[in-house]
């Protein structure tokens, strides 16, 4: 019942069918549960709290992130409610959506992901470490909106993240973003 | 893996009916007599969800959804249709997915309901019996009261309140419309089906004509003293659409336009006449001719139903959802429809099945768009008021009004993915 109500905007099972709107099926539990919380609790110090409050919260990073209508919407949960979404959306299988790719920047892409992203967006970015989204088959507006959050701070990026897109940018500049952008969106789980 | 498991299952089952079989020898009859029948009236942005769910969730309910037309026209992104960035064709739909989950797919207009017998009769005399109906017919205009609005002032005057036909003939009267011309828009007296949606037609009108039109003008004569988004879409008007909107409140005109001479192209208030060039005359509202027709309705011309079930409160076994409905607490919005119905096939099912009905849940989120690269949006969470008496939002927002250009144009994109979900949910 509860998530019957995200599937009208996320789309069934979290299959995104975009153009911007993101996937969330077969994203880790963790990222999901760090994603309503920051949405919920919008202030820093607040969403520390409720993480340190909660042993279920205990892998979830304080990172604080701005949104659209989804701290309005967050914000309508209960933390155990929270909980059941984060369940059941990071049980659904991962989605690729169909998108236009440009094969070359995603080729440029891979070359970037390999050297800056690999760590924490496993197996391609098929996969991720406990508190990293799953980056394949994203919707490409919304990889960017997201990079470009991270950039001008609106996001919180996690500090090993900082260094390395900071280093990617000044290395590759912010062309990368789009590389990396068709290549998530090239690949297929 | 998965094979395997769907021979376990199957084999579960397998042995499971033969129990049923040994203990009773008449299993066909008990079969025949355990399978539920639900009947919906009508596949919108309510019906559609309320079929699909309650045939999702339990399979062994016989579904039928009874529905006047093979496609289907969303009213929602239509504005867009008529400011020119849109096809009428994106908004077309129809039930071959809903067919495929084993709905069965009646296309007739349900005239009456027997309320004594359960049964349901449609335009072409047949008859559908229901252990359970969903009523979710949407709105009917209250054209007699507008005086002169008749079908030939319809047709020269579109409310295009209904998508379709209506949507087209808007569209095509602001292109065959001169520069320098007046388009009048008169919302209707509260509640009608999509709040903001006279104030983003606004929008979408200017925005064709500052392109192509430029020196036209837009009179907005509103029934009403205050709208939706109010704040947000005036914010639009004067950073996109400077000099070109007028919009007049209802005190200001006794209440709006009272009544038209379409061979004139008139409208008229109270106090005033004006000569319009493009009118889109938007009559007031109320439930949907079958849920008058059955007796659904109050005084308000409205369904009042249990709002954790969607039950009507005048007839039991009948469920009313969506804009018929009376919501408190919610608007008659696409999404908000699209929760009743999941809340209404939750509590259906449950009851069907004697087991307990989950605590309701509610959402709506709402996209207007200013321009191509300016949307609004309002968006809210629900739950039960425990007397019962009330959707109650429990967390609610707008878009900011100091919002980035940034945020407005993703606001856009999210309508758009918004838009490709739900019908998704709603046909496939």
């Amino acid at each position: 019942m509860l998530t019957d109500n995200c599937v009208a905007c996320h789309g069934e099972n979290g299959q995104s069918l975009g153009p911007a709107i993101p996937n969330l099926g077969g994203m880790s539990q963790t990222y999901l549960l760090g994603a309503m919380l920051a949405f919920k609790y919008e202030d820093s110090n607040k969403l520390m709290a409720a993480i340190k409050s909660d042993s279920d919260f205990k892998d979830v990073n304080p990172l604080i992130r701005n949104s659209t209508v989804m701290t309005t919407i967050a914000k309508g949960y209960t933390v155990s409610e929270i909980k059941a979404i984060a369940n059941y959306f990071s049980d659904q299988k991962l989605f690729t959506a169909p998108q236009d790719v440009n094969l070359s920047l995603a080729s440029d892409g891979r070359k970037l992901h390999e050297k800056y992203c690999v760590s924490c967006h496993k197996n391609n970015g098929k996969s991720s470490n406990v508190d990293a989204g799953v980056l394949v088959g994203q919707w490409k507006p919304y990889f960017l909106w997201t990079m470009s959050d991270y950039l001008d701070g609106s996001r919180e990026m996690p500090r090993a993240m900082e260094v390395l897109v900071n280093d990617m940018i000044a290395t590759s500049g912010v062309e990368s973003l789009q590389q990396l952008a068709n290549y998530y969106a090239s690949a297929t789980p | 893996m998965i094979k395997n498991l769907q021979r376990r299952n199957f084999i579960r089952l397998g042995s499971a009916s033969l129990l049923i079989g040994a203990a009773s020898v008449s299993l066909p009859n008990i079969v025949r007599g355990a399978q539920k029948k639900v009947v919906v009236i009508g596949g919108g942005a309510g019906g559609a969800i309320a079929a699909k769910y309650i045939k999702k969730s339990d399979s062994s309910i016989d579904v039928t959804l009874i529905e006047s037309n093979k496609t289907y026209h969303t009213c929602f992104m239509s504005n867009e249709v008529i400011g020119g960035g849109r096809e009428i064709g994106s908004l077309n739909h129809n039930y071959r997915g809903l067919k495929k989950r084993g709905i069965n797919i009646i296309y007739g207009k349900a005239t009456a309901v027997d309320v004594e017998k359960n049964t349901v009769v449609t335009g072409m005399g047949d008859k559908f019996e229901y252990d359970r109906l969903v009523v979710s017919p949407g709105i009917s205009l209250k054209t007699e009261d507008i005086e002169g609005y008749d079908d030939t002032a319809a047709s020269v005057m579109p409310h295009a309140w209904k998508a379709g036909v209506q949507t087209g003939l808007l569209r095509r009267q602001l292109l065959e419309m001169d520069d320098g011309g007046l388009v009048i828009v008169a919302p209707p007296a509260n509640p009608f089906r999509c709040p903001p949606g006279p104030y983003e037609r606004v929008c979408q009108i200017a925005h064709y004509l500052k392109n192509h039109k430029p020196k036209s003008k837009i009179l907005v004569i509103d029934s009403n003293d205050k709208f939706s988004k109010q704040a947000l879409f005036m914010q639009g008007w004067e950073a996109r659409y400077k000099g070109m909107i007028d919009w007049v409140p209802g005190t200001d005109t006794g209440g709006g336009v009272t009544s038209v001479d379409s061979a004139k192209m008139i409208v008229s208030t109270d106090f005033d006449d004006f000569n319009a060039d493009v009118a889109n005359v938007i009559p007031p509202q109320q439930a949907g001719e079958i849920a008058q027709q059955a007796g659904l309705a109050d005084k308000s011309g409205w369904c009042p139903v249990d709002l954790g079930t969607f039950e009507s409160k005048i007839h039991a076994g009948i469920h009313v959802i969506g804009d018929a409905s009376i919501a408190t607490g919610m608007p008659k919005s696409a999404y908000a429809a699209n929760s009743q119905a999941k809340v209404c096939a939750a509590a259906i099912v449950a009851s069907l099945n004697n087991t307990e009905i989950l605590e309701p849940s509610y959402v709506n989120t709402c996209y207007s768009l200013v321009a191509p690269d300016y949307g609004i949006s309002i968006a809210a969470v629900y739950r039960l008021s425990k007397d019962r008496s009330e959707i109650k939002s429990v967390s609610g927002g707008l878009t900011a009004s100091d919002a980035s250009p940034e945020t407005l144009r993703r606001e856009v994109q999210y309508a758009y993915s918004w838009y490709n979900n739900i019908v998704a949910d709603m046909f496939t």
